[in-house]
């Protein structure tokens, strides 16, 4: 992907974009199904939702191995988003490099965290 | 070239270094750019709030007991934090998924179908914004209540 031009080439914090472009939206379709698979589960779920219905949405296997690959679209999604704005607004490179450090330090204890809850249900 | 750098035209401005109080608050915000900068700042705020996202995940699924904390925290309190502050910083998230999401979908339409006109960009945006803030009413009414 990465075309070396000499001398010149021009080196972008981005890889050129493409690939994490497309993953961005990759990602996002793949949150948007499974917010309409919650929403329907929960909104054709019997009665008022208490704590039976909800935990029981997330006990199946397969809706665990889902959430987990919809929490790991999200760790990518989020670091593309909050990445473009660092890259945007912060212009010291070591004010911006610290942000990206201390954002994916954050993403992973997030999805750690989350992926935890989801495994010991 | 010559004639578009002839005299008779005034010099456009030139921005170098965007001033936030004295540049930004001339421009002429359209629909479409409000729906960019709001989906932008909607992603940052569940940026920063997602401990608290992934506290209502754990809470809420963990075990009958912890689904009463994740209750109380909203009905009662919790750090010294009124109910209904929490109730708001649901709400602030419920706002910034909604909007976040309806303009996701619109981002992705456009990049599928290329439908870049002016008139479709501003009637989508104004969708945009219209959508999230009715349902944001529509489900903080149920958040506090109301019905």
């Amino acid at each position: 992907m990465s075309v070396n031009y000499g001398s010149k080439r021009l080196v972008v914090g981005a890889h050129y974009g493409t690939r994490d472009w497309l993953a961005q939206r990759v990602t996002a379709v793949l949150m948007a199904l499974f917010t309409f698979l919650l929403l329907a589960r929960v909104l054709f779920s019997k009665g008022p939702i208490g704590y039976d219905q909800w935990a029981g949405i997330f006990s199946a296997q397969w809706m665990k191995v889902l959430t987990f690959t919809v929490i790991l679209a999200l760790l990518y999604h989020v670091w593309v988003g909050m990445r473009d704005i660092w890259m945007d607004y912060i212009k010291p490179v070591w004010l911006r490099l610290s942000l990206e450090v201390a954002t994916i330090v954050w993403l992973l204890a997030c999805a750690g965290w989350g992926i935890q809850v989801l495994w010991r249900l | 070239m010559t004639e578009l750098a002839s005299k008779q035209r005034p010099k456009r401005p030139e921005f170098r270094n965007i001033n936030a109080f004295k540049d930004l608050t001339t421009y002429r915000m359209t629909p479409a750019a409000w729906v960019s900068i709001l989906h932008r700042a909607s992603g940052a705020i569940m940026f920063v709030l997602m401990p608290f996202i992934i506290w209502m995940f754990d809470t809420s699924i963990s075990s009958e007991l912890s689904f009463e904390r994740f209750k109380a925290a909203f009905n009662i309190g919790m750090l010294g934090l009124p109910g209904f502050i929490w109730k708001l910083v649901a709400l602030a998230l419920i706002w910034a998924y909604l909007h976040h999401f309806i303009a996701g979908l619109r981002h992705l339409y456009m990049d599928a179908t290329h439908s870049l006109s002016n008139e479709f960009g501003k009637s989508t945006a104004l969708v945009t914004l219209a959508l999230s803030i009715l349902l944001t009413l529509v489900l903080g009414a149920k958040l506090f209540g109301l019905y």
